[in-house]
């Protein structure tokens, strides 16, 4: 089980969270036309990398923040977590 | 049978000689003391047959007196409860133990399945992928029946268990697993450096080999240093200190899983004690002392009954005064199987020693000679026999080659203690992500670089002194802590005095005498010899994970513990490679067999998941209500009267909301509250229909999307004020609304201003519904307007109630003219039970979701069987809702080509033709219900029910093209059921398709 750092809460088991997907995929902009390619890969597509992944991650039992970590994927090592807004680069 | 206990010697040990204990072995009774295992209890006894093997079902005995042993698995008995596979190392011997040998039949000492062992060319490597293929027909009747009977284990119990088992949390600064002298020197170290440190022990007893090794730590012996070491971390607050506790899984992040056993120890334990307690430990470092397994030579017949390892031998000896036989044998390839001879001699048993080396000059083996103990050297065991147990071996003396015998020997005994040098304990470390060494020293994986914040020390990293392990120790406990407490406390290192032993023989598979082929074998417990392993590398297995699988070493509850090594370097051996070419298997989580229950804990029986329940709940209990789960929240189903079944009571329930007015708990749905102002526009956005305009005090239908098109969920929303809303969600769908609501708030649109939050807890629901509904309204609140015009359908008001504010919604469900009225949970009871009073006039009756769901199916509203998670608004002739002037959550995905076309299905009613037949959920509707299969499906059918305005069956189904075949024949066939039912297509809207009522 992992431990997370709620970048609100502090460091918590796994068991808290919920898992939200890709955090570097951004919605497409509202009455935007976008091809139904740009749309697709917004939808669907997603890289599957081994090693340094960016995730959205929902402290769903706790404060119901959503927020961002940097996690690799091969060893579970949580570089670093970041609020929304934060820069995570 | 008297207390013979035979083997027992007249003093010493760590038993209570004062308490004696009975048990029942195969149907006999036999005694042993207060402080034995099983096993020690049946040595003692003179008792070496436990049980059969695997396949072979070959005699088997004791060999280790821990966790490492192979083959003590029995059925055991206790207060009524059998428990299959239980090792009898481990089990502490209290008054009430019944046990009996496994895998054999009729007896342990007569096994028919013992023929197996002459037909064991049926049974070679991979023999599961061989034999049995042909005719492919005869697996499941033939082969699989035989082969459970024959092979397998114990049987497990069909009663629920009745034990209590418990899970608890915790978290440490040093978690220190095993404590045996580098164990407690380093939780020593860092407690004192003031870390918190939880230090965990598997046996009952403290000390690791200090226990049996004749040693001196500063100047006490090592067992008087242990107790005053334990006694000293007991009294400190800031360490947690458990025996009986197996930690057997490493995980991420520092997270380790370990059982404790609390109660099978215990006579007479108190009721609320749990059996065993789950413990997840999260722990900032973690030091792994887990010690080191003695390793068994590979000889013929080196599996019989009697025949042990020499510490666990000595281990009997000295912690349970029983003698593991009066007339053993030695054989080794290393110095440390001397200690056993010099502790037998010592309590004036002879032993011979047979050692493969050369010679050895070291100091143990001239103190042994001084003994005047017998020492062969450059000899091996090569050949046992006695069945069901070791009467003589056939010693050996090797040629200089050492891959024959030149001269044989027969010599007779009654055990032989084994050494083949020792493999230290890497499987949690390698659980971890250590990546393992091979060290041509110790012959043996060792912990190299730690992926995790973890640290080997002791014999585990094959330190092999006690003088390293103190050091290692100490120096890790300070060094550890220092980095955590950054305290400067340093403890010094005591001195210390021990054996001095020399080097082991690289030299560990004895051979066969000439032509001979008999079996020797590498894995006791999966009857794994060596043959087995020599025919999968000649049959072309060659990755060391393929050979486990194909031979099945290394599996099962032992996970290799005795027989990882000797397996690694016989594949080495036969394809000429070294060992770490060869690498090794994955050491996989739990290191030992853990009881289902302890992982359960106490999520069992209601417990399994958390129970909501509303305020009105004990209304609902004292009312005779049949409830039914709706996600975690217990509802409701039916209000049983007299003799009524679900079909009656719910046909009645719904008829009296049709007729007159009926009242339902409706506090699961969701609600959330909406504030901010934005919420205009973020409501908008999330929902396909128009929410901008809403006008304040009214509540509007909405359809949510997710962003692939697929309709998400629906519910109701009000707005309360100008910059308020209320929510409402199905019930099922309630917790992930808000979370689709935050995603979008805080990661999508962050510069919206809005805020959410769930209030499904905080306000009681109940819907009242029936044409009496308004008269009732207005007794509920008399002072308040409640006509058609004042309080339209759709409409939204707060009335005065008692003390607090109610909000009322003029919203249906059941298509009949209705309201639902929130309070404040606190008052959810009195109002249930006033309207109950007031509606005794208009004879009101509760109804359940039995009843709500014929309401809802009649009238053709959609609810969780047709928002599926497959289904698109257009599906659900919801197309009127997908507005054409904004965008919103998932609109982009509906130009989609599946999305539009016109063959798509499509919600119907369904009526049986005969207005008789039950039509069952979930069938498939068929055109011609005797064509060919595979029969082209239509649809499906999503609800049921018995329609009570019309008094015939009507379900609501999805059907390809459906709003083209109004009229239509088609087959609902359910083959589970074996049902099939012409039904006719019909509208969904089956009741008052104009929806007059509601707005009545």
């Amino acid at each position: 089980m992992l431990e997370i750092k709620c970048p609100y809460c502090g460091r918590r088991s796994q068991n808290e969270f919920s898992y939200g997907g890709d955090a570097t995929v951004k919605r497409p902009k509202l009455n935007k036309d976008i091809s139904d390619g740009e749309w697709d890969e917004f939808i669907y597509y997603r890289k599957n990398p081994r090693g340094i992944h960016l995730e959205l991650w929902h402290h769903t039992s706790g404060c119901r923040q959503w927020f961002k970590v940097k996690r690799d994927t091969s060893t579970h090592e949580i570089v670093k977590t970041f609020m929304i807004e934060e820069e995570s680069q | 049978m008297t207390n013979a206990q035979i083997f027992r010697t007249q003093e010493g040990g760590k038993i209570d000689r004062e308490e004696k204990i009975s048990f029942i072995f195969n149907g006999k009774k036999y005694y042993g003391y207060k402080g034995d295992t099983l096993a020690s209890a049946l040595l003692a006894n003179g008792i070496h047959l436990i049980g059969r093997s695997f396949k072979y079902h070959r005699p088997r005995g004791i060999i280790a007196a821990g966790v490492e042993d192979a083959n003590g698995k029995v059925q055991l008995s206790r207060n009524n409860i059998s428990e299959p596979n239980v090792n009898i190392t481990e089990v502490e011997l209290v008054e009430g133990l019944s046990f009996k040998s496994q895998n054999c039949w009729p007896s342990v000492t007569f096994d028919i399945w013992a023929i197996n062992n002459f037909l064991n060319r049926f049974f070679p490597a991979g023999f599961y992928y061989k034999t049995f293929m042909w005719p492919k027909s005869f697996w499941y009747n033939v082969y699989e029946p035989i082969i459970r009977k024959a092979a397998g284990m114990g049987t497990a119990s069909l009663k629920p268990d009745p034990d209590r088992y418990e899970h608890r949390y915790e978290h440490c600064d040093i978690l220190v697993v095993g404590s045996g002298p580098s164990g407690i020197s380093s939780a020593l170290a860092a407690a004192k450096n003031g870390a918190r440190v939880i230090l965990a022990e598997d046996k009952p007893r403290f000390g690791g080999s200090l226990q049996i090794d004749e040693v001196t730590i500063g100047n006490k012996n090592g067992n008087e240093w242990v107790d005053e070491a334990i006694a000293e971390l007991k009294s400190m607050p800031n360490v947690i200190i458990r025996n009986r506790s197996q930690v057997f899984g490493y995980y991420d992040h520092n997270m380790l899983v370990m059982f404790e056993r609390c109660k099978d120890h215990v006579n007479n334990s108190e009721a609320f004690t749990p059996r065993e307690r789950l413990w997840y430990i999260r722990a900032q470092e973690v030091v792994l002392s887990t010690g080191s397994i003695e390793r068994p030579l590979v000889f013929a017949n080196n599996d019989r009954p009697g025949i042990m390892l020499s510490s666990s031998a000595r281990e009997y000896l000295k912690i349970y005064g029983v003698f593991v036989g009066k007339k053993p044998i030695i054989f080794t390839n290393n110095d440390s199987a001397y200690e056993t001879a010099i502790e037998y001699k010592n309590n004036g048993i002879d032993v011979l020693i047979i050692d493969t080396r050369n010679n050895s000059d070291s100091g143990i083996v001239n103190e042994t000679k001084k003994l005047g103990i017998k020492i062969k050297f450059a000899h091996a065991i090569a050949n046992t026999s006695g069945y069901k147990k070791v009467k003589s071996v056939t010693i050996g003396k090797l040629n200089k080659e050492k891959n024959a015998y030149t001269k044989l020997e027969e010599v007779k005994c009654d055990s032989v203690f084994v050494s083949g040098n020792w493999t230290p304990t890497v499987h949690l470390a390698s659980q971890s992500g250590n990546k393992l060494n091979y060290d041509t020293n110790t012959d043996s994986f060792l912990p190299s670089i730690s992926r995790q914040d973890e640290t080997v020390i002791g014999s585990a990293n094959g330190s092999m002194t006690l003088k390293e392990s103190l050091k290692e120790g100490f120096e890790v406990g300070y060094k550890l802590s220092k980095k955590i407490t950054k305290g400067n406390i340093q403890t010094t290192i005591p001195l210390s005095d021990e054996k001095q032993l020399g080097d082991h023989d690289k030299f560990w598979c004895m051979p066969l005498p000439t032509n001979k082929n008999y079996k020797r074998f590498v894995d006791f417990q999966n009857d794994v010899a060596v043959s087995d392993i020599q025919l999968a590398v000649q049959e072309g297995f060659r990755s060391i994970e393929h050979v486990k699988r194909y031979t099945t070493l290394g599996m099962a509850t032992d996970q290799g513990k005795t027989s990882n090594l000797n397996g690694l370097q016989l594949v080495s051996d036969i394809e000429k490679k070294i060992v770490p070419e060869v690498g090794h298997t994955t050491f996989r989580p739990p290191y030992t067999s853990v009881t289902i229950g302890t992982i359960i804990g106490r999520e069992v029986g209601k417990n399994y998941k958390a129970t909501r329940k509303s305020p009105m709940h004990t209304w609902h209990e004292k009312n005779k209500a049949v409830f039914v789960d709706a996600g975690l929240w217990l509802r409701p189903r039916y209000y049983k009267q007299n003799n009524e079944d679900l079909f009656e009571a719910s046909k009645r329930e719904a008829l009296n909301v049709r007729n007159n007015v009926g009242i339902c708990d409706v506090t699961s749905l969701g609600k959330i509250e909406i504030k901010g102002k934005d919420s205009a526009e973020f409501l908008n956005r999330i929902y396909t229909n128009a929410f901008l305009k809403l006008p304040i005090g009214k509540a509007r239908y909405g359809v949510m999307l997710r962003e692939d098109g697929i309709v998400f969920d629906d519910g109701t929303t009000t707005r309360i004020s100008e910059n308020h809303y209320h929510m409402t969600t199905t019930t099922a769908q309630a917790a992930n609304v808000l979370s689709h609501l935050e995603y979008y708030i805080q990661v999508v649109w962050p510069e919206l201003d809005v805020v959410v939050v769930s209030v499904t807890e905080q306000w009681a629901a109940a819907a009242i519904a029936g044409p009496k509904s308004r008269l009732l309204l207005s007794k509920i609140f008399p002072s308040e307007e409640v006509s058609n015009e004042s309080f339209p359908f759709m409409g939204y008001k707060e009335f005065k109630f008692k003390e607090t504010t109610a909000r009322v919604f003029r919203i249906s469900f059941s298509g009949e003219l209705a309201y639902e009225i929130n309070v404040e949970s606190d008052f959810g009871l009195q109002m249930w039970e006033e309207i109950l009073n007031l509606g005794e006039e208009f004879k009101i009756q509760p109804y359940g979701t039995e009843a709500l769901s014929t309401l809802r199916i009649e009238m053709g509203h959609i609810a969780g069987s047709e928002i599926d998670g497959r289904t698109i608004a257009r599906d659900l002739s919801l197309e009127s809702l997908l507005s054409e002037k904004k965008d919103f959550v998932g609109k982009r995905s509906l130009n989609r080509k599946a999305f539009t076309d016109n063959n798509r299905e499509k919600i119907v009613g369904l009526v049986p033709i005969d207005k008789k037949t039950n039509i069952p959920e979930g069938s498939h509707l068929v055109l011609d219900k005797n064509a060919s299969l595979p029969n082209p499906k239509l649809g499906h059918v999503s609800a049921s029910c018995w329609s009570v305005e019309y008094n015939n069956p009507f379900s609501l189904a999805i059907v390809k093209n459906g709003h083209n075949k109004l009229g239509e024949k088609l087959y609902a066939v359910s083959p589970l059921k074996n049902v099939s039912v012409a039904v006719e297509v019909v509208s969904q809207h089956y009741v008052d398709p104009e929806g007059k009522r509601v707005r009545s």
